[in-house]
């Protein structure tokens, strides 16, 4: 029984990085009505960002996520500006269809330059036992970052001017437009906060577990799977539905062998997706 | 009436010369090499069905040509069946499969569709990975004996190679069916407005559950095929998530809506990637070249190759549909 409840622990941790993860493709998604799918390359390369920090300055990875965050804002507005902006406006196969292209260009240059082979950020942080079960330590940092960055976002987002301007053009673009504000300065912002969201996880997740440069892809999956949970626009639902899902994966764990753990996963994604559009946290009106 | 457009004489022209090149030349290097690019021709034709025709996108496709794959193998090597007929089946039952699974998730729209075809592909993926009679993740292989029943390998070959050049001659004749019917016209109206097309009278729910099965069917005895053809299959192989985007990239490349687009960006990119693929150089490269090559058709030519000659000859749309 208290390995269930271990594994269980174990999964809320991870969960909190699901939902970090989540919140970047939720804010964009929600703001321009963009399912940017360069999330997943992002993921991985903040992964690698970490992993090349890491090797140059040895110290505390979790000190590494604020230039991580920053390169994060950098790599959003170049995106931004390649793949989204020319198609803002036009029917949403275009975004997707262009952010996808680039995801294959990050994909591509960072498969020639680390090949697909695994990596892992070589750094611990000592944790605590509870009678047989550990707890390590990067387990408890990673999903501390991952709420101290997603309660930022969120005082960012409801108390300061460029936050509100975001949930303005979120809400109604023409009308913020009319009092004034910037839309594209704003959708290039969204964009660029999500990405360094995105770039974040894959940083918090590199102190995890072994990663390639293929590994975005499943995180980006386990994204969709959460956004879609908590519905969109709602940064905290998506960290409330990343540990959901988290707590999920803990549970069935010890139970079935963890090759169906997709299968339950997707299957669980496409059904939510068909049941709740508007997510578990909202009542349905048809 | 099909038999008064130029196209429709184009394509067995086309798919007749493709036959008969490498078999007069007994080449078979070339035949290998024009199997895979009627591959990419079939792929692309029936994706134009859901993204072309009724702008739904499909990041899954590539899932009915994998299990067309598994059913079609299953039939031919455990049971015994004939090729051709296990590959028919193949593509009944997966149609079928495809017709359920479209009631469900086509009441999803845009992009919310495009998700979960995602979620389908990596769900079917990791159920088949774990299935027992399929032989889970190490997959299932043709018993070099079941050749003989054909004639002999060299023979088999041959014949899978004809087959899948007519599926691919099917393929486009089919794009080219639906596309002069009303049933095509109802397709297009849902592409360009939903809601305007319910007001209209024409049933979505029906119509898109019915092109989401009919695209299926062709993948799937072409699926069969090929693996028959190749000798193996597995989950990693007959899933290939890459390949069912690449799918969306010849579409794109090629003109996405027309019935030659389709087939010229699937050779186009085909002969591409077998060259960058063996280029030692650029080898590497080839998905940054791939996508590069989304984003500059996506961003400046939406209408594809087919899109900018429509744009040159404007006369032209009278003739390559």
């Amino acid at each position: 029984m208290s390995g269930i409840l271990a594994s269980m622990i174990d999964g809320l941790l991870i969960g909190s990085v699901y939902g970090l993860a989540a919140m970047g493709l939720s804010l964009i998604w929600g703001v321009m009505d963009v399912i940017n799918l360069t999330h997943g390359s992002v993921i991985a390369l903040g992964m690698f960002g970490m992993y090349i920090l890491f090797a140059a300055f040895p110290v505390n990875a979790y000190f590494l996520l604020l230039p991580i965050l920053a390169a994060g804002l950098l790599l959003g507005l170049v995106i931004y500006w390649i793949s989204v902006h020319w198609v803002i406006g036009r029917s949403q196969l275009s975004s997707l269809l262009s952010t996808f292209a680039v995801n294959m260009m990050i994909i591509g240059i960072g498969t020639a330059i680390w090949s697909t082979s695994p990596y892992n950020v070589n750094f611990t942080l000592r944790g605590f036992t509870v009678g047989d079960y550990t707890f390590t330590g990067n387990h408890i940092a990673a999903a501390t970052a991952a709420v101290i960055i997603a309660l930022a976002l969120e005082l960012f987002l409801y108390r300061t001017r460029p936050g509100k301007a975001i949930r303005a053009v979120a809400d109604n673009r023409e009308a913020a437009e009319l009092m004034g504000i910037s839309s594209t300065m704003v959708l290039a912002l969204a964009f660029a906060i999500g990405i360094a969201l995105a770039a974040s996880s894959g940083a918090l997740v590199s102190t995890l577990f072994p990663f390639t440069i293929l590994s975005g892809a499943g995180y980006q999956m386990k994204s969709f799977v959460v956004t879609v949970l908590a519905g969109l626009g709602k940064p905290l639902g998506a960290l409330a539905a990343g540990v959901l899902l988290g707590l999920l994966e803990g549970a069935v764990t010890p139970f079935i062998a963890v090759s169906w753990i997709p299968l339950i996963e997707f299957g669980l994604f496409v059904v939510v997706l068909v049941a709740f559009p508007k997510g578990i946290f909202t009542r349905a009106t048809a | 009436m099909i038999l008064r457009r130029p196209v429709f004489w184009l394509i067995l022209v086309f798919a007749a010369l493709m036959a008969f090149i490498p078999f007069h030349a007994n080449d078979v290097s070339m035949r290998e090499d024009l199997i895979l690019v009627a591959l990419a021709v079939i792929l692309a034709s029936n994706l134009n069905l859901m993204i072309g025709y009724t702008g739904y996108v499909n990041f899954g496709h590539i899932v009915f040509y994998g299990l067309g794959g598994y059913v079609g193998l299953y039939l031919a090597t455990v049971r015994n069946w004939n090729l051709v007929l296990a590959a028919l089946a193949a593509g009944l039952v997966v149609s079928l499969f495809a017709l359920a699974l479209g009631m469900g998730i086509l009441r999803l729209r845009g992009a919310y569709f495009a998700l979960a075809t995602i979620g389908v592909l990596l769900a079917v993926q990791s159920f088949v990975a774990n299935f027992d009679p399929w032989g889970r993740s190490t997959g299932m292989y043709v018993d070099f004996s079941a050749y003989q029943r054909l004639g002999g390998a060299r023979h088999a070959l041959w014949m899978t190679y004809f087959l899948v050049i007519g599926v691919m001659a099917l393929s486009m004749i089919l794009s080219l069916g639906i596309k002069i019917s009303k049933f095509g016209l109802g397709l297009f109206a849902i592409r360009e407005d939903e809601d305007a097309a319910v007001v209209l009278g024409v049933n979505t729910t029906v119509f898109k559950a019915i092109i989401y099965s009919v695209s299926a069917f062709l993948p799937a005895v072409a699926g069969a095929l090929m693996f028959y053809k190749n000798g193996m299959i597995d989950p990693s192989i007959a899933f290939e998530f890459m390949l069912s985007l690449e799918g969306i990239v010849m579409l794109m490349l090629g003109g996405k809506g027309t019935v030659v687009g389709a087939a010229l960006g699937g050779g186009l990119y085909e002969k591409l990637r077998s060259y960058l693929l063996t280029s030692p150089k650029l080898s590497n490269f080839q998905l940054v070249i791939a996508g590069a090559l989304l984003l500059l058709v996506v961003l400046f030519a939406p209408g594809g190759l087919i899109g900018w000659l429509y744009r040159l000859v404007p006369r032209a749309r009278k003739v390559i549909e």
